[in-house]
């Protein structure tokens, strides 16, 4: 074991390694965030109806999905696609793909809890006043929904930039691929991971304090 | 108006309602009343098809609320429901509370929804809370609030179910009095409430449930002077009592 040796890290690696893998970081962390918001609601509300044939295959994907280790999902999705359609989508495209995919069915969950926290006199109602049930789902009851779990789902989001990182199994460039490549550069690897760490620790634990300061703000609002 | 006809509704095996028929006709202030867990309030909420029910029949203006060929949202905009538990938005202003389903549902434009707000609001007496949100104002306030935002649809009637239960003893004359307000006014009214002075004031006809069955049916001063079954009587003792 040798002396750590942090002499390799400066603005110039930073620039050459890193700023292209953190910018692909957080788009995906935001494209699958929106993506999953969305899609999870859908999923929820398909949970929620009254119809079996909608229930059941909502119920059935969002099992499957949490049931499954995402680098699976990752890997599989990746040489499936060239399989099945004779040309390969590329590591990124493939990413955000599958995160969406796969975060939709954690957001829905949580989708689900907070449709499932407005009241049912609240439906009742919006469709007193004559409003149809999409009107009442997306006037009403979504956005009470959206605001009761906004600080689940920012946690959720957290989660989902920690596991950008598995990227690295498709070869996509992120965060991650940029300190490895810088370690392999500068023959550093160990430092370059301990900074690799650090970084996504200060990232992730900053993001938690601000949600922890919203929720407490959210709570006296309401 | 409101015709309802052997009406039965069950929870899976248990009966909540039986055969309920009875009728409300324009301008008539009809007061439901009987003791808790007798149907009433379920009774109300079949009659604009929030509850569904099983067997028998409900009218508005002439239309069936089970029927699936009728435009349920379109019926119930022009039928005001004022709810237990207030049911304002909490996510919305209280002139957007009133102004939402103005905009919505009946396609007016945005001033002159705030217009007709505005006119509502000052009516119950609350024009001045029309920025805040409806956590910011009291009970009494908020109920007030929800009879100005159904009535700001314009309804050809107006659905209360217990109106008053869950308010503060000092807010419930501010409530009642915009609710005989309307009555006098000529408003057609069915109201589940236990406030007997409120029947006494405006009802035309009391109707008195007991495990979901309409047990009297008659104008209030054959209800107050000599109810005829025995259980009403019983709710009467009990409920003039005190």
């Amino acid at each position: 074991m040798g002396d750590l040796d942090l002499s390799f890290f400066d603005w110039a690696l930073v620039q050459n390694f890193l700023l292209k893998g953190l910018v692909f970081s957080v788009e995906l962390t935001i494209v699958a965030m929106i993506g999953g918001i969305f899609f999870g609601t859908l999923l929820a509300l398909m949970r929620l109806s009254s119809h079996k044939w909608l229930q059941v295959p909502a119920a059935l994907y969002v099992n499957t999905m949490r049931s499954v280790p995402l680098v699976m999902v990752i890997l599989w999705f990746f040489l499936l696609i060239p399989f099945l359609t004779g040309k390969p989508l590329g590591a990124e495209w493939s990413a955000v793909i599958t995160f969406t995919a796969f975060e939709a069915a954690y957001y829905s969950e949580i989708m689900r809890a907070g449709i499932q926290s407005v009241a049912r006199g609240q439906v009742y109602a919006g469709f007193a006043l004559g409003l149809d049930y999409s009107q009442t789902m997306r006037l009403i009851v979504l956005p009470q929904a959206f605001r009761n779990m906004l600080p689940v789902l920012l946690t959720q989001t957290i989660i989902l930039f920690q596991d950008t990182s598995l990227v690295y199994a498709i070869g996509a460039y992120d965060l991650l691929r940029g300190f490895t490549n810088a370690g392999r550069n500068f023959n550093r690897p160990v430092e370059s991971f301990l900074l690799a760490t650090l970084v996504y620790f200060v990232i992730c634990f900053s993001l938690s304090m601000l949600v922890k300061r919203l929720q407490k703000k959210i709570a006296i609002v309401r | 108006m409101i015709e309802i006809k052997d009406v039965s509704k069950w929870y899976g095996t248990f009966q909540v309602l039986t055969n309920c028929t009875t009728s409300v006709k324009k301008g008539e202030v009809v007061v439901v009343c009987g003791p808790s867990g007798s149907g009433k309030s379920t009774l109300i909420k079949c009659v604009n098809a929030l509850e569904p029910f099983e067997k028998g029949e409900i009218r508005i203006d002439g239309l069936s609320v089970s029927d699936p060929s009728t435009d349920l949202p379109k019926l119930r905009a022009r039928v005001g429901m004022v709810f237990q538990n207030f049911e304002l938005f909490p996510h919305l202003t209280i002139m957007e509370n009133l102004t939402l389903a103005q905009i919505r549902v009946m396609n007016r434009g945005k001033e002159e929804s705030i217009e007709k707000g505005l006119k509502l609001l000052e009516r119950v007496g609350l024009k001045a809370q029309a920025p805040k949100f409806p956590g910011q104002l009291s009970g009494g306030q908020q109920k007030r609030v929800a009879i100005a935002r159904a009535m700001a649809m314009d309804p050809m009637c107006m659905l209360f179910d217990e109106p008053t239960s869950a308010l503060d003893p000092e807010m419930i004359n501010e409530v009642l009095d915009v609710m005989v307000a309307l009555a006098q006014e000529g408003m057609t009214m069915m109201c589940v409430t236990h406030e007997m002075g409120f029947a006494r004031k405006v009802a035309n006809r009391v109707i008195f449930m007991d495990r979901g069955e309409i047990v009297e049916d008659t104008t209030k001063e054959d209800f107050f002077g000599k109810p005829r079954s025995e259980r009403a009587q019983l709710f009467l003792s009990k409920i003039l009592q005190h």
